[in-house]
């Protein structure tokens, strides 16, 4: 990129310099004898053209909108809309849930993304003994076709984008939504959104699977053929770092298993006789914004730029989109503390800021008082303004990526595109991801690294702000958001009268041709419209898939 | 029994996934000298209960951070008092309210541990305050 001769002279310089300063330590040494990354990467005291003289900048890093997509995939970024604001919500029941929209909507929030309880996420109802305690606690309880429509009530469906946080059972969500859609007058084409649909890493670090592999891997590919004619717009799936990162990895784990993930997704599609080309413009990503803000910027540029090599040198595809990594990003749940929780408003405005500066196409800021219970309405208001203060404030998103060239930054980009290709490359070898979360494998290497992370807070090698240092006596927290346990009565008898006035006839036809193509090969997607709109409920259907599937057994390694 | 290791169950209670800090506390207080085992996700509280009987163990740790801990912490100490076990420690971590503390303390959990918590901090507490078991 630079000059021969420049480089030399710069090369003898730069030699002098560190001699001239190394000589100085003595009398100023550095805070540290060496500086890393939280993915252990040396961070050098300068970088200089010689760090990226090898790198070739058309290959590598290129223009916004073309391959390799380090800069950005669209051309213009900000400057012509800024990223979808995005806050995960959802809480008690769908009515206090649908509230919560209404009011973030009219805050200036620009997509709805829906949180659901752990008995939804896992395909049980709401009077299932299981879910006891659990009702509408950390999301909101979806049984039926009927909650959803209490759900999305007065919300315009066609200028909304809508993402689920759903994965095992994503399919009868789905479908809910779009029967919820066709009934408010939006056909399927007109809707805009996205499925986790990502079940992999429950098996690795999320932990709400219900089926095991294989017939999970079915679903998926299903979601994807379906979506792709029907509902065109729809993101098939978010295949997450986010969760691979809170569980503990490193960024450069949470890349590489993210982007193997992904791999195994596309494998499977092209497997069961998918075009590459169809589907993969309709893949998108999820990832974590942590707190060291230059790692994570470089994370998301490497991210990019590997997705982009493995789908165009691996899987050959040649639209362009199936090589653009589009992600959203949330801040690290796991790194607001208890302790002064008022400085988490300062952590997540630093995190948002690296998501935007990685070039993120939806973000969502966490909210304060995390580390006690769901967000308060307060507090997700100042989440909100900081993504707006970003937005229309800082000047950040005026030009494209703005730390694109900086010296440091494109090396570290480097650095975590080839350590991550390391770990894909080791994963293969183990038969891809799927064989490694079955081995334990990536579960391991997630918990070893946050073992190591909480050791160095335990021995202070980690300073965290008000937690291990800076600390101070203070009184809890007050005006927590807490969920009335009466929210699983409520959903119970709400349970109890669909029971009472659904079409039985209707509802026994549509889960037998539901049960038939489960047992066969066709795609499940159209039963499942038809046992939705017959108001099956999500354990019903659930309960059908799991004595045709069976379970997923989790292997445990501590 | 001279020298017996201390026996911890470290349990993953109802359907939360959070197990990052079940983990990390299970690789604590293993180094620390302490047999450890750790049930997995998604136990009910009879699966708990049973395992800690069957296991022998000198202490419980319940780690929740899904906001269920107000039904199933009292469910497990009911299960507890039926079978008459009351020389195992209990304990908790995890994303807990303020005022649900008295709570838990008042059903037989001798300490509640929350976020920023260091593990050593966990380790002395179970040494110094593990039951002396007959």
């Amino acid at each position: 990129m630079f000059e021969k001769d420049e480089l030399d002279e710069l090369r003898s310089h730069k030699e002098k310099w560190t001699g001239k300063v190394e000589m100085g330590l003595e009398k100023r040494p550095e805070r540290k004898k060496s500086f890393n990354t939280t993915s252990n990467i040396p961070v050098e005291r300068l970088s200089t053209p010689l760090d990226i003289d090898d790198q070739s900048y058309q290959k590598e890093i290129g223009l916004p909108g073309e391959y390799p997509y380090t800069r950005g995939v669209q051309p213009t970024m900000y400057r012509a809309r800024f990223w979808t604001m995005r806050q995960y919500a959802g809480f008690a029941t769908a009515k206090e849930t649908n509230q919560r929209y209404r009011y973030l909507l009219e805050q200036g929030q620009t997509g709805l993304s829906v949180a659901f309880d752990l008995p939804t996420q896992i395909g049980y109802d709401s009077d299932h003994p299981l879910a006891q305690g659990e009702v509408g606690k950390v999301g909101v309880a979806i049984d039926s076709i009927r909650d959803m429509e209490i759900l999305f009530d007065q919300i315009p469906l066609d200028r909304v984008s809508t993402s689920m946080t759903i994965n095992a059972p994503a399919a009868i969500l789905l479908a809910m939504y779009i029967a919820m859609a066709e009934k408010q007058g939006i056909a399927p084409e007109k809707l805009n959104g996205t499925i986790q649909n990502d079940v992999l890493k429950e098996y690795s670090a999320r932990g709400t699977y219900i089926f095991p592999p294989k017939p999970s891997m079915r679903i998926i590919t299903n979601i994807f053929e379906y979506c792709s004619s029907t509902i065109p717009n729809w993101n098939t799936i978010s295949i997450s770092g986010y969760h691979i990162r809170e569980a503990g990895s490193t960024a450069v784990q949470e890349v590489a298993f993210t982007l193997a993930d992904g791999i195994a997704y596309v494998e499977a599609a092209i497997e069961a006789g998918l075009d590459v080309d169809v589907f993969a413009p309709r893949l998108s990503f999820f990832f974590n914004s942590h707190l060291d803000f230059l790692e994570e910027i470089a994370k998301y540029r490497a991210a990019r730029r590997l997705w982009a090599k493995i789908m165009k040198e691996r899987f050959h595809a040649k639209n362009p989109r199936s090589m653009m990594l589009r992600f959203h990003t949330q801040t690290a749940g796991c790194t607001l503390t208890a302790q002064q929780p008022e400085n988490n408003i300062v952590r997540v405005a630093f995190q948002a800021m690296a998501a935007v500066l990685g070039g993120t196409q939806s973000l969502h800021t966490n909210s304060r008082d995390e580390a006690f219970a769901l967000p308060s309405q307060e507090s997700v208001q100042i989440a909100l303004r900081t993504q707006q203060l970003i937005a229309y404030e800082s000047g950040v998103a005026d030009t494209v990526d703005p730390l694109g060239g900086s010296y440091y930054l494109e090396k570290l980009t480097s650095g975590i595109e080839e350590k991550a290709r390391e770990y894909i490359n080791k994963i293969d070898e183990m038969g891809g991801a799927p064989a490694a979360i079955e081995e334990g494998y990536i579960q391991k290497e997630i918990q070893d690294s946050a073992y190591r992370y909480q050791k160095e807070i335990d021995e202070g090698k980690r300073v965290v702000v008000g937690m291990n240092k800076f600390k101070i006596e203070e009184p809890p927290p007050t005006g927590l958001l807490r969920v009335d346990p009466k929210v699983r009565e409520d959903q119970i008898s709400l349970i109890e009268t669909l029971k009472k006035e659904r079409d039985s006839v209707e509802l026994g036809s549509s889960m037998a041709r539901l049960k038939k193509a489960a047992e066969g090969k066709d795609n499940l997607m159209p039963p499942l419209l038809e046992a939705v709109k017959a108001e099956a409920t999500l354990g019903e259907i659930c309960d059908l898939l799991r004595k045709i599937f069976g379970e997923y057994q989790p292997t445990t390694t501590i | 029994m001279v020298n017996r290791k201390i026996r911890v169950l470290v349990a993953k209670p109802g359907l939360d996934g959070h197990d990052r800090g079940a983990k990390i506390i299970a690789y604590a207080l293993r180094d620390a000298g302490m047999e450890v085992i750790y049930t997995g996700l998604r136990q009910t509280p009879e699966q708990i209960v049973e395992a800690a009987i069957q296991e022998d163990v000198d202490v419980l740790g319940l780690s929740i951070l899904s906001g269920a801990h107000d039904y199933l912490f009292p469910r497990i100490h009911e299960l507890l008092k039926a079978k008459e076990v009351n020389d195992i420690l209990i304990i908790a971590g995890g994303i807990f309210p303020e005022e649900d503390i008295p709570k838990m303390k008042a059903i037989g959990i001798s300490e509640i541990f929350r976020p920023g918590t260091p593990t050593d901090e966990i380790v002395n507490y179970i040494k110094s305050n593990k039951p002396v078991k007959s």
